[in-house]
């Protein structure tokens, strides 16, 4: 039981005629958020009909949802680009539309995802390593902290000089997108870990690398993972960014195509795509920091009673 | 002056403090005086409160004899032995909450076994012993997010009796407690502190705090911080606050507070003047 206010999320308001269904309160809260959500993408969208409506949002330009949403399946035969470029072969041939579909979400997932991990692993493993000896901090710290203000953009054509075309340069540009900020992340994390934390552990003969497994480590994860959830969207960014300069195919690779064969209703569809994995790879992070960070309390909503 | 090595006395006393000074930042701009010439003896199984104004140097005190900072004049021995870190033989208690949120409150107490490498079998024992001396037996699997205020300051407490220590050492623990709470943990420290045999080195700034629990009470003065005066107290316990007594003993606290609260107050304010 938490007796602070503060630390704990402000439900959203029961709403009546859901209270009379008799669902538990956590499966009613959940409808009432996923209602919100649909309710809000709802009017957007909505705003955006009435405008083609009345002739101010030009389909061929502004397609509206139903227009872009409206055939799935036409859409989906753009998505097979994975043989595109091979000389020789037909572009009826290889998976049917879905299965591009899928497939080209996967590719640009699995990227963002492999990229998230790379970089979280090496940046906490760097930074703490950078505080644990100091010869590293003066050898390191410099380097990184003048290179974490250069755009990943920058670092594109890099990536292809050292790694050409396929998956590895998009993983890549994603590792450096998000390693030079989590790095310095890390270091001022540690920085901040209460000094009783630590006293309490030398007190107790903790060895320098206890304190750092045992209470720094620990103590310096939730504030990471928010990082890491912060840096989620800049992964789905870059990694398109990277997709759409020819690096490999995926998500990025269809809407560059989309734009040079100047089909809007595909830009917007996958803009639409693109949307939904963000706010689902969202989701899954934080079902993650749930899990694994159990002790802290979920302080969204402090500021709803104002 | 301060002699220079044990061979000086024979005691067996718990802390000995001859002529210890500490300044922080020493040899820099930034350099101030937080203690200066501290004598102190506290035998073993003794009470001691050290009191004074806020900002006096008595925790600072308290982590010297901790282990946690170096003096930066004169020498403290526990049990004979010069203080040179920290050893689990003096636990301190923090004024804020310390416990591990990570952790559930038996893990928490038994970190320091954990840290020494004992198997679960043995940890588990050890903390279900300490939880039960400050009564949270039932609390053994539950995280420090779900317990009160108080109830935290007990596992703490718990946490360093786990380590069977012969000081305890206790920086306002608990200040941030009401003040029905705290009178309650007042109570419940005497219980423990009769159990455990340990001294008790208690920093405060609540007269009433150490009326009630203090065998000696050392009054500190403004920064820097010096011993004003040690004064034993010799009324019987469980004391009664509203005792003419212990009011007399207030009365003479405040008294001898009095001067130094101004001057630390007066000194806080040309600080942030000038």
């Amino acid at each position: 039981m938490r007796s602070d206010i503060a630390g704990v999320a402000a439900p959203p308001r029961p709403v009546p005629w859901l209270a009379s269904l008799g669902l538990s309160p956590g499966l009613r809260q959940s409808l009432a958020r996923c209602g919100w959500a649909v309710l809000s993408v709802g009017l957007f969208a909505g705003i955006w009909e009435l405008l083609w409506a009345i002739g101010w949002a030009d389909p061929k330009l502004l397609p509206p949802p139903h227009v872009f949403l409206g055939d799935i399946p036409d859409q989906a035969r753009y998505f097979n680009t994975a043989t595109r470029w091979q000389i020789g072969v037909n572009p009826a041939d290889g998976p049917s539309p879905y299965e591009a579909v899928a497939i080209t979400i996967g590719a640009t997932g699995m990227r963002v995802l492999v990229g998230l991990l790379i970089a979280a692993t090496l940046s906490i493993g760097i930074g703490v390593l950078i505080r644990y000896f100091g010869l590293l901090e003066k050898l390191v710290l410099p380097t990184i902290t003048l290179l974490s203000p250069v755009s990943p953009i920058a670092w594109l054509p890099v990536a292809i000089f050292i790694f050409g075309i396929g998956n590895a340069p998009a993983i890549f540009m994603v590792v450096v997108a998000l390693f030079f900020h989590m790095v310095l992340s890390t270091i001022s994390q540690i920085d901040n870990v209460s000094r009783a934390f630590i006293n309490v552990a030398r007190t107790m003969g903790a060895t320098k690398r206890q304190i750092y497994t045992r209470v720094i480590v620990p103590a310096i994860l939730p504030q990471l993972l928010i990082v890491l959830r912060l840096n989620l969207f800049g992964a789905w960014m870059v990694v398109l960014v990277a997709e759409s300069t020819g690096v490999g195919f995926g998500l990025g690779q269809v809407i560059m195509m989309a734009r040079n064969t100047f089909n809007p209703s595909l830009v917007f569809f996958t803009i639409a795509l693109i949307g939904l994995l963000g706010f689902l790879s969202d989701w899954l992070l934080r079902l993650v920091q749930k899990r694994v960070l159990y002790w802290v309390p979920e302080t969204a909503g402090v500021l709803r009673g104002l | 002056m301060a002699s220079d090595s044990y061979a000086d006395w024979s005691s067996q006393d718990a802390v000995v403090c001859r002529g210890v000074g500490k300044t922080w930042a020493a040899g820099t701009a930034r350099a101030h005086e937080a203690l200066r010439g501290i004598d102190l003896d506290v035998a073993p199984g003794e009470f001691v409160v050290l009191l004074g104004p806020s900002g006096c140097g008595k925790s600072t005190l308290l982590y010297l004899i901790a282990g946690l900072e170096r003096q930066t004049a004169g020498r403290i021995w526990a049990f004979r032995d010069p203080v040179e870190g920290p050893s689990p033989d003096r636990s301190l208690i923090f004024q804020e909450t310390s416990l591990f949120p990570w952790l559930t409150v038996w893990q928490n107490v038994s970190f320091g076994l954990s840290i020494r490498g004992a198997p679960e079998a043995e940890r588990r024992a050890v903390a279900r012993e300490a939880l039960a001396r400050v009564g949270l037996s039932e609390a053994m699997d539950k995280r420090p997010d779900e317990l009160s205020g108080g109830m935290r300051q007990r596992v703490a407490v718990a946490r360093a009796l786990a380590m069977r220590p012969k000081v305890l050492l206790m920086d306002e623990p608990f200040a941030a407690l009401d003040v029905q709470t705290r009178a309650k943990m007042q109570d419940f420290l005497l219980d423990v502190w009769r159990d455990s045999g340990a001294s008790v080195l208690f920093v405060t700034h609540h007269i009433d705090e150490a009326v009630a629990l203090a065998d000696r009470v050392v009054v500190f003065t403004a920064r820097p911080g010096r011993i004003k005066s040690i004064i034993p107290v010799t009324l019987p316990r469980p004391r009664d606050p509203f005792a003419p007594e212990s009011e007399a003993l207030r009365r003479l606290l405040t008294e001898e507070l009095k001067g130094e609260v101004d001057r630390a107050f007066a000194e806080q304010e040309a600080l942030a003047a000038g």
